[in-house]
């Protein structure tokens, strides 16, 4: 085939193109799977039952705030390294900063803690059935953002595969912080984080495969 | 000293907005530039002008196909860029070369030169379009190549216009992954 043949072919009828097309994907996509994410926890867990003292509330308020943060600023970041050449316009540096924040946190609450608590306060009570939830229920918005992403034009399918394991393990660290009753920063940082680490890092490894164009 | 990125803007953000006589241009003018640079590029680890050609088609392909990626706000050069060095490194790594003795390069190396010197891809695209579903097939010969408009062809085929409109979408994506297909063999 001539390349002019093809030119002639691409240039004929030439409709107009939607310009949030991208920004609408990727959004859709990190929403539904945030809704299926938090469907799926409820229905299985049920929402946390002890929501009627102030202080179970500052503590839902809390573990929210930083998986909701880390779904925002990686939803963003995907917009862009979902693009042709965007690995150039990202940096790492914002996706990190709420995994700094609640380690410090972390650190800082272990440090005013007497060290007789500290097994208590890292380990909690359910530790494994949120190694597990997470992980599982991260399959869901993981699925939907592979989607979005494989139409658009990714050219680093590690790193954009990374964010998009972040984006899904954050999604359902989110979800899953709706029925969690381990209210210690330590646990939250070790096995929130952990876990949504865990995700990124299946990220790196499937990105290439799946996100191929 | 990037004297076409405006050019090549303008006409891409006319495009956009469905012109098509500047998206043909600009496809024409992005062709030139993607020729000498996969020339350049394979010509160093000894490979042929046809697998240029093909290169130089596989990007346009995608460049059309993904267009809606391009971020406006953005200078559109090393968009380009980025899909070109792209295709090429996924053409190595399926062809299996060693991508080692792939140099890096700048967005400013893709338009450093053109080249018009426009000869035969070994695509063939009848075979291609044979590989198609036939109502996208169909569909793609009366609005891409015969040129005939989205109305009469959704009254012809017995489609919506957005039928077609997504028809014609799905069907080019589908041949450039026909060809990806054919390289992978």
């Amino acid at each position: 085939m001539k390349t002019d043949d093809l030119i002639a072919m691409l240039g004929t009828n030439v409709e107009p193109v939607d310009r949030k097309y991208v920004l609408r994907v990727v959004g859709a996509a990190v929403a539904v799977g945030t809704l299926v994410a938090a469907t799926a926890i409820l229905l299985a867990f049920g929402f946390r039952a002890d929501l009627t003292t102030t202080r179970a509330f500052i503590f839902l308020f809390s573990k929210l705030a930083f998986t909701i943060v880390t779904v925002v600023l990686t939803a963003i970041m995907l917009t862009k390294l979902a693009r042709p050449g965007g690995e150039r316009r990202i940096s790492i540096v914002w996706v990190a900063s709420p995994f700094a924040a609640i380690l410090l946190l972390a650190a800082v609450n272990l440090a005013f803690a007497p060290s007789a608590h500290w097994e208590r306060m890292i380990v909690g009570d359910q530790w494994l059935e949120c190694l597990l939830s997470i992980p599982i229920i991260a399959i869901a918005p993981f699925a939907l953002i592979t989607w979005a992403v494989r139409r658009m034009a990714p050219t680093d399918l590690r790193r954009t595969g990374a964010l998009v394991g972040l984006a899904a393990g954050s999604i359902s660290a989110a979800a899953y912080a709706l029925h969690c009753v381990d209210d210690s920063l330590p646990f939250v940082a070790l096995w929130y984080g952990g876990t949504i680490v865990l995700c990124t890092l299946a990220g790196v490894v499937l990105g290439p495969r799946l996100l191929r164009w | 000293m990037w004297a076409p990125e405006a050019e090549l803007k303008n006409l891409m953000l006319a495009g956009l907005d469905g012109d098509a006589a500047a998206h043909r241009s600009l496809l024409t003018s992005l062709s030139n530039y993607l020729r000498a640079y996969y020339r350049r590029q394979l010509g160093r680890i000894g490979r042929s002008a046809t697998d240029a050609e093909d290169l130089v088609q596989e990007a346009l392909l995608a460049i059309h196909t993904r267009r809606y990626t391009y971020d406006p706000v953005e200078p559109l050069t090393p968009w380009v860029h980025a899909i070109a060095r792209y295709k090429l490194i996924d053409h190595l790594r399926r062809t299996r070369t060693s991508l080692r003795d792939v140099p890096i390069d700048e967005a400013p190396d893709l338009i450093a030169e053109g080249d018009h010197d426009d000869t035969e891809s070994t695509h063939d695209l009848g075979k291609l379009l044979g590989q198609l579903p036939e109502k996208t097939r169909r569909v793609i010969e009366y609005v891409k190549l015969e040129g005939l408009s989205v109305a009469e062809t959704a009254s012809r085929c017995g489609l919506s216009e957005s039928n077609v409109k997504v028809s014609v979408h799905r069907g080019l994506r589908a041949l450039a992954a026909a060809i990806a297909r054919e390289r992978q063999q």
